[in-house]
């Protein structure tokens, strides 16, 4: 048999960044190849190639043995490879029917739609995958699994031979994932190839016939996915030299406890969450993406509504129903996005500074007092080392780390001892990155508490005293930082689902 | 973008370039260029007495801009201008001349009536989150049948208020100086823009304008409460339609409950000449002063050159589109 996608040797470098290194990948008919690894790891860049998004740089494609150029979504599409994408495209006001063939929707005389073709096509689409469902149905009306029913159906309709799922499950519960699967099964007795991108150890074992994992952008290795033990797994995917440093670990045993969060709950993405934060110390938050960290973050921010729980900030109960509560309870909070939510980034270095003080630079009458409020940007410029050609810099033509650092002097002149870092060095490169750490971990010295979340687990790794792991909302444990805590311990935390749908193999 | 030492502030020139004083400078260009064309056209043109007729003309419309200039900084917009400068109108009428109060008491009744209802508008889109189209499109028509009903459909005279007319139409700076008989309604007009500037430029209120435009989750997060301050400007904006509505009631010495609807679209096509961006974050109360400026020289010119009215407004439009053609243009090149 040969199969429908063997990649060999593929490179793709972006500025600045080896993305692929000598990748190789194949896929038989009727099979379901899951492919793993980290955040970063490579594996949306080698699906992006598959699919047409992204040229190769190098390597070669077969795709049913012949040497295929996929240059364009159409030319992979024509070789019959879809993918479905993490976030659903569809289009929430057209019908089912509608959305599957737009752009190729049947015509009659003078332009007009047979929608009566239109439908009968998608039953037809429906029946293939042994599904139940009205092509009149509107797609918002549907539930995510049904949405996503309707995605893998629009991508058979292109006679697609290989199917690229990126995080399926992301948003399904248990018995949505179970329907999903039933299609899945479906389509491999029917001899479709599927490429099965996810983090979830517990699928992996329930859907997978072989498991590939990379790692930093390179191939790591294949396994059968029935008789490979998960903690094998889990270890290739992180298996990276642990050299990196840990943090030095301050006794804080007599220090105060400055945050301490019980309960916290809001539907599905915060389950019960209770942590505390002394002073002095860096507490990491480790997870997969969509572990439900940066809701916490939020939450406790009051940038999100919450359910339920209890915040005492220096041991006193904290009403916080929104930022500004937050504010004055000295908790600052540095989004993941800043280009969205940490700055305004039209506006310049001095203001942004200002931005969450600028009461305290106003007369009785609301006047700002422009010299103090330069003068103590120029002192932050200086202090943290921010690289801007002056104070009245818009921040956006600043470089990423120092975009972060101009958001680390708002909330320190804010004088917020407690500080929450959401992926404070994602996109900063490794010069800035260090800096950025060498900052954390002063301001823990200083005497604030500082809640770092990053997906990267070195990162966690190298700043952390202590490590809060989440997975799907709940926290799954909290471990000690330093070296008596492997990387691996933190990736079976994060990887934890509920403990009744825990699979074989999973102890290590 | 500029090389420039960390220690100095940019040079003037880089300024222009990065603060879109650009299109100011394209708007101002267009001004001298009408008014040099018109001149050149017509002689009856360039005469005092039709350059003061321009400036009143400007008066009342340049009032509302600068109010509708506020909101649309913040990103939001108020179609309610109009009709509210009318309501406080009728308000100050009901006040003088049928419960026969004071003068200065009508003049600080409509000014508050204007607040109250931006901080109406302002309710409604930042703590009820509707549109701020939808929210103020609602408030224009609100507030277009609280003229009639409470005026009775009928306009109020300011026949028993004596000097209420001067308000407008007096002139403090031709008893000063003879030469120069500007009319109050524009002394006032530059009054208003000068303090919109001042709150624009060096007040929180301003910093926060230009803050909730250029990304208002930045400043929520920044534990700002955004909610109060987008409020305050709404009512700011507001009282600024209280003085245009006396300004206009001034001008005509009576209430007319009918006007009004159609003033909030002149209004906010000047702020958009004058370089102010429709998507918030950007814009200044000069920029809108001379977008107001080439709306009211346009319609004075082309009635002095005997364009028909019908014409008139056909040419405005395509001012309209012109100039943020040409403002996108240059943000495509930048």
């Amino acid at each position: 048999m040969t199969d429908l996608v063997r990649m060999t040797g593929i490179e793709k470098r972006f500025p600045g960044v080896h993305a692929l290194k000598n990748v190789s990948f194949d896929l038989a008919s009727g099979e379901v190849h899951a492919l793993m690894g980290e955040n970063g790891a490579g594996k949306s860049t080698l699906m992006k190639i598959l699919s047409g998004i992204y040229p190769k740089d190098g390597g070669e494609i077969l795709i049913n043995g012949e040497q295929a150029e996929l240059n364009g979504p159409k030319a992979a599409q024509d070789l019959g490879i879809g993918i479905i994408h993490q976030e659903l495209s569809l289009m929430n006001d057209l019908t089912v029917a509608q959305n599957i063939f737009i752009g190729r929707e049947p015509r009659l005389r003078f332009g007009r739609l047979d929608e009566a073709a239109l439908n009968a096509r998608a039953v037809e689409i429906f029946r293939s995958m042994n599904l139940a469902l009205d092509p009149k149905t509107v797609v918002g009306d549907l539930t995510i699994a049904k949405q996503q029913a309707v995605e893998i159906a629009k991508a058979l309709s292109y006679r697609s031979r290989v199917l690229i799922m990126d995080e399926p499950t992301a948003a399904l519960n248990d018995a949505e994932i179970a329907e999903l699967f039933t299609i899945i099964r479906r389509l491999k007795a029917d001899g479709v190839g599927i490429i099965y991108i996810s983090h979830k150890m517990d699928e992996l074992k329930q859907i997978a016939d072989r498991v590939t994992v990379m790692r930093d952008g390179a191939y790591v290795g294949t396994l059968d996915a029935a008789g490979t033990p998960v903690s094998r797994i889990i270890s290739m995917m992180v298996g990276r030299e642990v050299a990196n440093e840990t943090a030095d670990i301050p006794d804080l045993s007599g220090a105060d406890t400055l945050l301490d969060v019980r309960g916290l709950n809001r539907g599905r993405e915060i389950r019960d969450v209770s942590f505390s934060v002394r002073k002095g110390e860096i507490l990491g938050f480790a997870g997969l993406m969509g572990a439900g960290r940066t809701e916490v973050a939020r939450a406790i921010f009051g940038a999100d509504p919450r359910d339920g729980g209890e915040i005492r900030v220096h041991g006193k109960p904290c009403a916080i129903s929104q930022p500004s509560d937050a504010v004055k309870a000295g908790i600052g909070y540095l989004s993941e996005d800043r280009k969205h939510f940490g700055l305004a980034t039209g506006m310049d270095v001095r203001t942004n500074i200002a931005l969450a003080s600028l009461d305290r630079f106003s007369s009785p009458l609301g006047v700002l007092r422009e010299e103090e409020m330069r003068r103590t940007a120029q002192d932050y410029i200086g202090k943290l080392d921010i690289r801007t050609p002056s104070d009245r810099q818009e921040v956006r033509l600043l470089s990423g780390g120092n975009q972060q650092k101009v958001v680390i002097a708002k909330w320190l002149y804010r004088d917020c001892d407690i500080l929450i870092f959401d992926e404070p060095t994602r996109g900063i490169d490794v010069g800035a990155k260090s800096e950025i750490h060498k900052l954390l971990t002063n301001l823990a010295k200083e005497g604030r508490a500082i809640i770092v979340i990053s997906s990267e687990l070195p990162e966690i790794m190298r700043l952390s005293h202590r490590i809060a792991v989440m997975c799907e909302g709940r926290l799954t444990g909290i471990l000690p930082g330093g070296e008596q805590t492997s990387q691996e311990d933190i990736m079976h935390l994060a990887t934890l689902r509920t403990p009744t749908m825990q699979p074989e193999g999973y102890q290590q | 973008m500029t090389a420039v030492n960390p220690t100095s502030t940019p040079t003037l020139f880089a300024r222009m370039i990065d603060t879109g004083a650009h299109q100011k400078l394209l708007a101002f260009a267009s001004l001298v260029l009408l008014l040099i064309g018109f001149s050149i056209a017509s002689p009856n043109f360039m005469q005092t007495s039709n350059m003061i007729a321009i400036l009143q003309a400007t008066s009342v419309n340049g009032v509302l801009a600068v109010a509708a200039t506020l909101v649309i900084i913040t990103g939001g917009i108020d179609l309610s201008v109009g009709t509210l400068m009318t309501f406080c109108a009728v308000i100050a009428g009901v006040v003088l001349t049928n419960l026969g109060m004071p003068l200065p008491v009508g003049v600080i009744a409509a000014i508050g009536a204007g607040a109250l209802c931006g901080l109406c508008s302002g309710t409604f889109i930042a703590k009820m989150k509707i549109p701020p189209f939808i929210a103020t499109l609602g408030m224009m028509l609100i507030l277009k049948g609280l003229s009639l009903v409470i005026s009775g459909t009928r306009p109020i005279y300011f026949n028993d208020t004596p000097g209420f007319d001067q308000i407008s139409r007096g002139s403090l700076i031709g008893e000063i100086i003879p030469a120069l008989p500007i009319p109050n309604g524009v002394l006032i007009l530059f009054i208003v823009a000068l303090s919109a500037a001042y709150v624009l430029g060096r007040t929180v209120l301003g910093r926060y304008t230009f803050a909730l435009g250029s990304n208002e989750e930045a400043v929520r997060l920044s534990g700002v409460n955004t909610d109060f301050w987008k409020m305050a400007v709404y009512s700011l904006a507001g009282a600024i339609c209280g003085i245009a509505g006396i300004l206009i009631a001034s001008r005509l010495n009576s209430a007319q409950p009918a006007l009004g609807l159609g003033y909030e679209l002149e209004a906010i096509a000047a702020v958009v000449i004058g370089g102010t961006s429709l998507s918030g974050g950007r814009g200044t109360v000069l920029g809108t002063l001379i977008g107001a400026l080439i709306m009211a020289v346009l319609t004075n010119g082309l009635r002095v050159l005997s364009v028909a009215q019908e014409w008139q407004t056909v040419v405005t439009g395509a001012i309209i589109i012109l100039a943020v053609y040409a403002d996108m243009v240059r943000r495509r090149k930048a």
